[in-house]
């Protein structure tokens, strides 16, 4: 096995003024490198709050997150910025710049680091072309179909070439048929980039469709880990049982969502 | 010509004559000056401290609490004065920086004063609309603070700062008109010179039209720089 993002006994409280939240209970996950691991668990079960954990977005109480050798958890400030530039991370709401024009967009991560123009030119079109909007490039973000928006959110996520990749609900906010076509990206990108993707979702079509492996995160603990076919078949968890049974019935009755094949 | 004695129509035709604003067109080149510096020096001290008070919320880039707290205690506290009392108030503090507590920098001292506590108010409010996705965005890249801050939060809430600062110059402007009974000069200090103590209400009219014009200038010239903004980047 060759773990790549290792991520062990991590906690996280949310404390709003009498509230305590506890979301993550010490989660334990490993990564293989190259795999596209998706996450599935239900709305407020601390998907989001785990992979922003990952590059600290999120502070975590307690545990460690370790991308190959790095201890992420215990880095000072600025080594965390330069760390975080190899990891790229998408969103559901795309947090694009709306000043910016796409390819200012997809640059800014490369502008920050002083990279010299022509060569953030040349990387700024080659990453265009990889996800198939190169005559947006002069575009404004309010001029992009939701689709169209992930893809400059992914393109900007690569820009510095990372290791790994963070995608927390990239899809959620798309239709099916361009939900597909996002994926597909993810999964072509995976292939010729040798990216490890971390993909957290609430759909099962989605993993069933996108991913290598997958974990089902319930009650602040990974509740289900292994192959995606594997826990299809059989799962042992609660939520596993209960996603399955929504997925099987939105199959033998399309009409519940955007359609069989997704 | 008073409005006391004289129909209403008679001084209003007064009002474009000459004599009229005889005296007053050099109080416009007064005002300009008091205004002009006055929002310079209210938009780079408004800015800074605007800046200050959103990132060190307890929500912020870089939470200081103890430092939030107190400027923004000082900054309420500024903010409640009354122009007249500010510029009374300032009389050491221009004593000190000019050696002289009346005039037009001594105004324009007492009008920075209660100016950039109200412009940092509304840096702040522009500057807290950004959404927390692009600013998390922003730090997944790795951007440092000052990145984020100059590089996103400010270009992005870019068209509502314009429309703060639009604001800002037009309260400048009134209260310039008024700072000018502390011997400051300006269109202000003619209006009420020639309007209340001398009865000659023509160049009254005449200062109103001014400042009239002067602030419908400025908002239009707000508006459309904020618009074109927000054009270019099809928000509107
Ligand atoms: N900054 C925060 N402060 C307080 N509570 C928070 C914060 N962020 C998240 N939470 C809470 O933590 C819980 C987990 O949130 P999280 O966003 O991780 O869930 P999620 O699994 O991503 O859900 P969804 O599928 O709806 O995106 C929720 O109950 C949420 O209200
Ligand atoms: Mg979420």
């Amino acid at each position: 096995m060759n773990e790549y993002i290792r991520i062990e006994k991590l906690r996280k409280t949310f404390k709003t003024d009498r509230v305590c939240l506890e979301v993550l209970k010490g989660v334990d996950l490993k990564i293989e490198k190259g795999d596209v691991c998706g996450i599935i668990g239900f709305s407020g079960a601390g998907k989001s709050t785990l992979a922003r954990c990952v590059n600290r977005l999120e502070e975590p109480d307690s545990g460690k997150v370790f991308i190959g050798d790095v201890d992420i958890t215990s880095l000072a400030k600025r080594d965390l910025n330069i760390e975080r530039r190899k990891i790229g991370m998408i969103f559901q709401t795309f947090n694009l710049f709306e000043s910016m024009t796409v390819k200012r967009n997809i640059a800014y991560p490369l502008e920050i680091q002083g990279v010299a123009k022509a060569r953030v030119k040349e990387r700024v079109d080659g990453l265009l072309e990889l996800v198939g909007i190169k005559e947006k490039g002069k575009a404004y973000p309010a001029q992009l179909s939701g689709g169209q928006k992930q893809r400059v959110g992914i393109a900007r996520a690569l820009a510095n070439d990372p290791n790994v990749l963070l995608s927390d609900e990239a899809t959620s906010a798309l239709d099916p048929q361009t939900t597909l076509s996002v994926l597909e990206l993810l999964k072509e990108i995976n292939q010729k980039l040798g990216l490890t993707i971390l993909l957290i979702t609430h759909e099962l079509e989605v993993i069933k469709y996108a991913c290598k492996s997958m974990a089902i995160l319930e009650d602040g603990v990974i509740a289900e880990r292994g192959g995606v076919d594997e826990i299809f078949s059989n799962p042992n968890s609660a939520a596993g049982r209960i996603f399955l049974k929504v997925y099987q019935d939105m199959r033998r009755n399309p009409s519940y969502s955007g359609g069989e094949g997704i | 010509m008073s409005l006391l004695n004289t129909p209403f129509w008679e001084v209003f035709l007064a009002s474009f004559d000459p004599a009229a604003w005889k005296s007053l067109v050099p109080a416009i080149w007064e005002t300009l000056y008091m205004v002009g510096i006055t929002c310079v020096i209210t938009l780079v001290g408004g800015v800074i401290l605007g800046l200050i008070l959103t990132v060190t919320n307890t929500f912020g880039l870089l939470p200081i609490v103890w430092l939030n707290r107190s400027l923004s205690a000082v900054v309420n506290c500024l903010r409640s004065l009354p122009q007249m009392i500010m510029i009374i108030l300032m009389i050491p503090v221009a004593r000190m920086i000019l050696g002289k507590a009346y005039g037009v920098n001594a105004c324009i001292i007492a009008l920075a004063a209660s100016c950039i506590p109200m412009f940092a108010r509304l840096v702040e409010s522009s500057l807290l609309e950004i959404e927390k996705g692009k600013v998390d965005a922003a730090k997944a890249m790795g951007s440092s603070s000052f990145q984020i801050i100059f590089r996103i939060m400010i270009p992005e809430t870019l068209p509502s700062l314009i429309r703060g600062f639009t604001v800002a110059i037009i309260a400048v402007i009134s209260m310039t008109a008024l700072a000018g009974n502390f011997g400051a000069g300006g269109i202000g200090d003619i209006a009420v010179r020639f309007g209340f103590q001398r009865f000659q209400h023509e160049v009254l009219f005449a200062a109103v039209y001014v400042l009239v014009a002067l602030v419908q200038l400025v908002q239009f010239a707000g508006d459309a720089a904020s618009k074109i903004l927000l054009k270019k980047r099809h928000l509107i």
